[in-house]
């Protein structure tokens, strides 16, 4: 009969899978993951990779937002650096797509490091009102830099090969996003044990207390932002070659404020929680345009307000979560395995 | 010279309408800290009812404006209560993105009733052309200003005279004391609510009289915060000025420059703003330094 998790050694205490089950759990979600596509049909295979790029984004954010309390409203703008950086040297260059996307990623880095420079006299909302600038800025300067992104047209990036490979199937795409979504959550679930990912987290919890032990808010704050944009640049670019085009109207603040809610209802401060929300802010909609076309036949006005029911759920979801569990989906798993755990004398 | 006085007129009428959606901003963060990214969205149901009432029901303009704030008020009300309230002493983020969700789910309500599509509004301000100082403008524009001036002079009298103006600057500049006092804080935020959705509704009508009705009215949130920015967060005065000085800004760069310039001018001086005196022109200077 177990009353709780504890640890008798720092070790077992530090260590990246603490208990048992959990590593039952991660290897069975492995074999999920690479048994899946073999069985899925397309459908399910572009859900699931737009899950995974979602993943990789909600990370990113959650690695400024959730560890290091930065509130940034620039999400969609840095993945738009991202993507038209990957697309343009791809499509203009003819960069093969793992070096301009590596390229993407450092070009975001630095841009979110540029962006992030207002963190060091702004905190909270004025932060949050400076990153939405931003953004607006960024999605300013992609729609009206003609000569270089093409304006408001789309712009076409040629298929990525891998091994002489045409990745052009949601089938062989799949590994590369999951790929480097695995790689994405491992790294950052390892950065927040080294002492830069400690420093992130004493800066979100008292930054006047983490400068007086040492932490130079000014290096940290703007390392926190490109490890941050790094990953958010990674999800643009891997957008930009899975969708082979490249348009703004994919990185408005709507995006923002989407992944925002990824983190919020997955849970803040969480390589697990950006997974949850990635995941149910990608299915919802699916499941509710689904559930239009099947009511579609018996009530036919339905299928014309679906958008408008998309909207409202999107909006209601963050509310409800806001309202009654602030700590989000993490928060609801935690306490069905505790529950499970302590039954049948759960309290 | 023309083409000066015509930006000058259709600046000040922008801003006009700007300063009144950024009052209600500014007065929902001076009493409870909260950013309202529902501004826009407050404007955009102002506009719809007042369309409701005027062109679908029929009624005279002077009962039709009234009921819309009638309207404006419970919506207040039941935002402040529903939402807001449960969030109350919560980390700033969760708050901001209620708001937000708040947003998404308003636009989508009024989507739902009216329909995505565009519609002209019959006007209740004349709109024939006048001639000022060389320039044609049309009437709506200049009753647009004159609207947004008595408004502000009615909002600055409540605050300045009658009693619930002056507990919800007493909550603005204390809480605790305000609550000593015998002042219900919980009130003066359903206040707050409430006025910045009136305001809202107001600045939405004489909008949907120059421009018509439409979904992309709610732009106007985002276009907000340039404005309060400037003029500092916690500052009515600040708002007024903000809104000229942004809607200024916004018809010289788009009349003199353009190129869509003048779309990303207002968020480039939100930086700058930020940067250099992020307090604004007339909000308090309590930013702590880190």
């Amino acid at each position: 009969m177990q009353s709780g998790i504890f640890h008798s050694t720092y070790q077992a205490d530090m260590a990246l899978r603490r208990t048992h089950a959990e590593k039952i759990r991660i290897a069975l979600f492995l074999v999920f993951m690479l048994a899946f596509p073999l069985f899925a049909n397309r459908y399910y295979l572009t859900l699931a990779n737009q899950v995974g790029i979602a993943t990789i984004g909600a990370i990113g954010l959650n690695i400024l937002v959730g560890y290091t309390g930065q509130i940034s409203l620039g999400q969609g703008g840095f993945m738009a650096v991202g993507a038209y950086t990957a697309g343009l040297l791809t499509a203009r260059m003819g960069m093969p797509w793992y070096a301009s996307t590596l390229a993407a990623c450092l070009v975001t880095a630095a841009v979110g490091a540029v962006f992030g420079i207002p963190s060091l006299r702004l905190k909270g909302l004025y932060l949050a009102i400076a990153t939405l600038a931003a953004q607006e800025i960024i999605i300013w300067v992609v729609t009206h830099w003609d000569a270089v992104t093409g304006g408001v047209n789309a712009l076409v990036v040629p298929n990525p090969t891998l091994f002489g490979m045409q990745m052009n199937t949601d089938f062989r795409f799949y590994w590369i996003i999951w790929g480097v979504a695995g790689v994405a959550a491992l790294t950052t679930v390892n950065l927040f044990r080294t002492h830069y990912g400690r420093a992130f987290i004493a800066i979100r919890d008292q930054d006047i207390a983490a400068e007086v032990m040492g932490v130079n808010l000014f290096r940290y704050k703007l390392l926190a932002f490109a490890v941050s944009s790094f990953w958010v640049g990674m999800a643009g670019s891997l957008t930009a070659h899975y969708r082979s085009i490249v348009t703004w109207e994919r990185f408005t603040v709507d995006v923002s404020v989407l992944y925002l809610a990824m983190i919020i209802i997955g849970g803040l401060g969480s390589v697990s929680g950006s997974f949850f929300g990635a995941a149910f802010m990608t299915l919802l909609p699916a499941v509710l345009t689904n559930l239009g076309r099947a009511l579609k036949s018996s009530f036919p006005f339905v299928d014309a307000i679906i958008p408008f029911v998309q909207q409202a759920v999107f909006g209601l979801v963050i509310i409800l979560f806001l309202v009654f569990e602030p700590e989000g989906l993490r928060k609801i798993w935690k306490d069905t395995k505790d529950y499970f755990r302590l039954w049948p004398f759960s309290y | 010279m023309d083409l000066f006085i015509q930006l000058t007129l259709t600046g000040l009428t922008n801003g006009a309408i700007l300063a009144l959606a950024a009052l209600g901003f500014v007065l929902i963060y001076k009493s409870s800290d909260i950013l309202n990214f529902a501004q826009g969205e407050f404007l955009l149901i102002g506009a719809y009812v007042t369309y409701a009432m005027i062109a679908q029901f029929g009624m005279a303009w002077p009962l039709g404006l009234l009921l819309t704030l009638v309207v404006s008020i419970v919506l207040g009300v039941v935002v402040e209560r529903l939402v807001l309230r449960p969030l109350i002493g919560e980390p700033i983020i969760s708050v901001i993105m209620v708001t937000i969700g708040l947003s998404s789910l308003l636009r989508a309500i009024v989507s739902t009733i009216w329909g995505n599509q565009p519609r002209a509004f019959p006007p209740f301000i004349p709109s024939e052309p006048v001639n000022v100082l060389g320039a044609t403008v049309g009437a709506d524009r200049l009753w647009a200003i004159v609207v947004a001036i008595v408004m502000l002079g009615l909002f600055n009298f409540f605050f300045k005279r009658s009693k619930e103006g002056i507990a919800m600057r007493a909550v603005a500049d204390d809480q605790q004391a305000a609550l000593s006092m015998g002042i219900s804080v919980k009130r003066i935020f359903a206040w707050a609510w409430s006025i910045a959705a009136m305001s809202a509704a107001v600045g939405g009508a004489l909008l949907a009289n120059i421009v018509g009705v439409g979904p992309e009215l709610s732009g106007f949130g985002l276009r907000v915060f340039p404005v309060v920015i400037l003029g500092g967060l916690d500052s009515i005065p600040g708002a007024v000025i903000g809104g000229v000085i942004i809607g200024l800004l916004e018809a010289y760069t788009g009349g003199y420059i353009g190129q869509g310039l003048n779309q990303v001018v207002p968020f480039i001086v939100l930086i700058v703003i930020l940067m250099v005196r992020p307090y604004g022109l007339f909000g308090q200077e309590i930013i702590e330094r880190v």
